[in-house]
């Protein structure tokens, strides 16, 4: 930034002003997560007044036309494909930054990547048009219908994971070289660097990696509802189709009115919910971490 | 300094406000419409056509269900009623002036060798008591159900012609939007679903491999539905209290004439003979 006169005679005045704008813009920042949740309570207030709160979990289905309105198989949903995903992405994106660091040649590790950034860039909706007409229509020949959970965790693992991979390799890269040189020094293996100094050294950042996936996984939509069925029941196998929170926003609240969509935003509120309980989580993680 | 610049634009930002809503202020004269929530999205496009044709109007659309255009129509509130059914008995005393004909069809994958379904079978094969092809003259398949999610104006009504409730349906996939119903039907050869014909019928003529299946002996066609006999259809219509005078009459001609057909087309509704 270039100061105009007046501001470098008085350097003191420009940082106050500074201050001043970006204590207000965090103050903003965090007025908006209020105001969301303020707005959902406020949303969802009537269907809340009038149905008890448990309803919300013990009922047997989702027929808010019919007054029921259990979200328990779409709650249990968007948790199991979320985790199902970041198994396997986790797993993938640990192996691939594991292999970027410490096996591939230099110029291979390069474009490798470039690759994954690439990967990162690609909008969801097109992971999902993707998983609907090609991966639905294999699995639908091999276990039909197709459209169902084990899709979901597929499309969603490929959505997450390179924001695993990268994270992991940052973490990786930022392990010092002394602790790298004294593993050599003391005559360990590769394995036995990677296992026992690069990996508990980047631990930090890859859980933070993994958590960050986690709730990227948990929000998204588009591509979960065109892969994976959406219909309200609970799994009994990885071949059938369900409904998580976000799809069950996403189809229904176009043409919602009363009742129903006021029970949408209740939807929306336990979502809400479940990110926020996974921020705490993360935090209270990385608190351990800086303690310990 | 920047700080000035935010401030100048903001101010800008703010008398541009005002201005707008000074100009909205002297709108004069106001059409209020309410009821169905199928017509509803199709009634706010032609409105906002019509306000650009006739400055100083203001088109007001509010959903509700047809039972509200009913009762909005009777009452005053709404100068027009917005209604996706054809009036019932006890409604006579209304006018009622056909918009557009929304149409459904049953699809298949092409490969399906089974040429009709009769109503009974629909059901069956969508309450679960058919859950294999071969019991309707198929392959040896399971059946996959592809069903609307709650809230569309074709689940309704499907619902309505069959007598079926949405928790009675046992389906395998949910959906969202037409078109990804037509992909989720051409990409699964056992799969059945119901979308707007016009939809499928586009798609169907663009080499997607799905086929509409005749419904009571009438072919699933956009022709049909313009005319009166398939089966699965109704007709959208705007309804007013008495003959319609000045504006009201206006809009209502307009939303007859050719000039929106294409507005028509683009909700896959059926455009009116022309």
């Amino acid at each position: 930034m270039i100061w105009s006169k007046r501001s470098t005679s008085s350097p003191s005045r420009a940082d106050a002003r500074l201050a001043g704008l970006c204590s207000a813009a965090a103050g903003l920042v965090a007025a908006i997560l209020l105001l969301i949740v303020l707005f959902l309570l406020h949303e969802s207030r009537p269907v809340l007044q009038r149905v008890e709160w448990l309803r919300f979990l013990t009922d047997a289905s989702w027929h808010p036309a019919e007054g029921l309105f259990g979200l328990a198989p779409m709650l249990w949903a968007t948790l199991v494909s979320s985790a199902g995903a970041l198994l396997l992405a986790g797993t993938l994106g640990v192996a691939s930054a594991l292999f970027c660091r410490f096996y591939a040649p230099p110029s291979a590790s390069r474009w490798f990547r470039r690759l994954v950034a690439l990967l990162a860039g690609i909008p969801s909706v097109v992971f999902g048009f993707w998983g609907l007409t090609v991966l639905v229509p294999i699995i639908a020949s091999w276990r039909p219908p197709g459209a169902s959970l084990l899709t979901g965790i597929l499309v969603l693992t490929l959505m997450i994971l390179p924001t695993v991979a990268l994270i992991a390799d940052a973490a990786l890269a930022a392990v010092p070289e002394i602790y790298l040189r004294g593993a050599a020094a003391l005559g360990m293996s590769r394995s036995g660097t990677i296992l026992g100094v690069a990996l508990p050294a980047a631990k930090g950042g890859i859980i933070a990696g993994i958590l960050l996936a986690a709730g990227r996984a948990l929000g998204e939509t588009m591509a979960v509802l065109m892969v994976s069925g959406n219909v309200v029941q609970m799994p009994h196998s990885l071949f059938d189709p369900v409904r998580t929170l976000t799809a069950n926003i996403a189809l229904e609240m176009a043409y919602a009115t009363g009742e129903h969509r006021a029970a949408l935003f209740v939807s929306g509120l336990v979502l809400t919910g479940l990110v926020i309980l996974l921020a705490m989580v993360a935090a209270r993680f990385g608190e351990v971490r800086h303690h310990g | 300094m920047r700080l000035k610049a935010l401030t100048t634009t903001l101010c800008g930002i703010l008398i541009l406000m005002l201005l707008t809503a000074s100009v909205a202020l002297a709108v004069e004269q106001k059409l209020v419409l309410t009821g169905s929530s199928t017509l509803a999205p199709l009634a706010t496009e032609i409105g906002k056509r019509f306000e650009r044709q006739n400055p100083g109007v203001r088109v007001d659309v509010q959903s509700g269900g047809s039972s509200r255009g009913i009762t909005d129509a009777r009452s005053g509130l709404a100068d027009i009623g917005l209604v996706s059914r054809a009036l019932k008995e006890e409604e006579k005393d209304l006018k009622s002036f056909t918009v557009a004909r929304d149409g459904i069809g049953m699809i298949v994958h092409k490969s399906n060798p089974v040429r009709e379904l009769s109503d009974r079978q629909i059901i069956d094969i969508y309450t679960g008591k058919i859950t294999n092809w071969r019991a309707v003259g198929g392959p040896d398949q399971p059946i996959t159900v592809v069903n609307k999610a709650e809230g569309r104006s074709t689940l309704e009504l499907f619902l309505h012609h069959f007598r079926l409730k949405n928790s009675d349906i046992k389906a395998q996939v949910v959906i969202g939007e037409n078109q990804q119903g037509i992909k989720t039907v051409a990409g699964n050869r056992n799969a059945i679903g119901y979308v707007s014909i016009g939809t499928a019928e586009y798609e169907a003529s663009q080499g997607v491999p799905i086929k509409l299946l005749p419904m009571a002996g009438v072919a699933a066609s956009v022709e049909n539905v313009r005319n009166g006999s398939f089966p699965l259809a109704r007709p959208l219509n705007l309804v007013t209290k008495a003959e319609p005078q000045g504006l009201a009459r206006r809009f209502i001609d307009f939303s007859r004439s050719e000039s929106v057909h294409d507005l028509v087309e683009a909700q896959y509704f059926v455009p009116l003979a022309r």
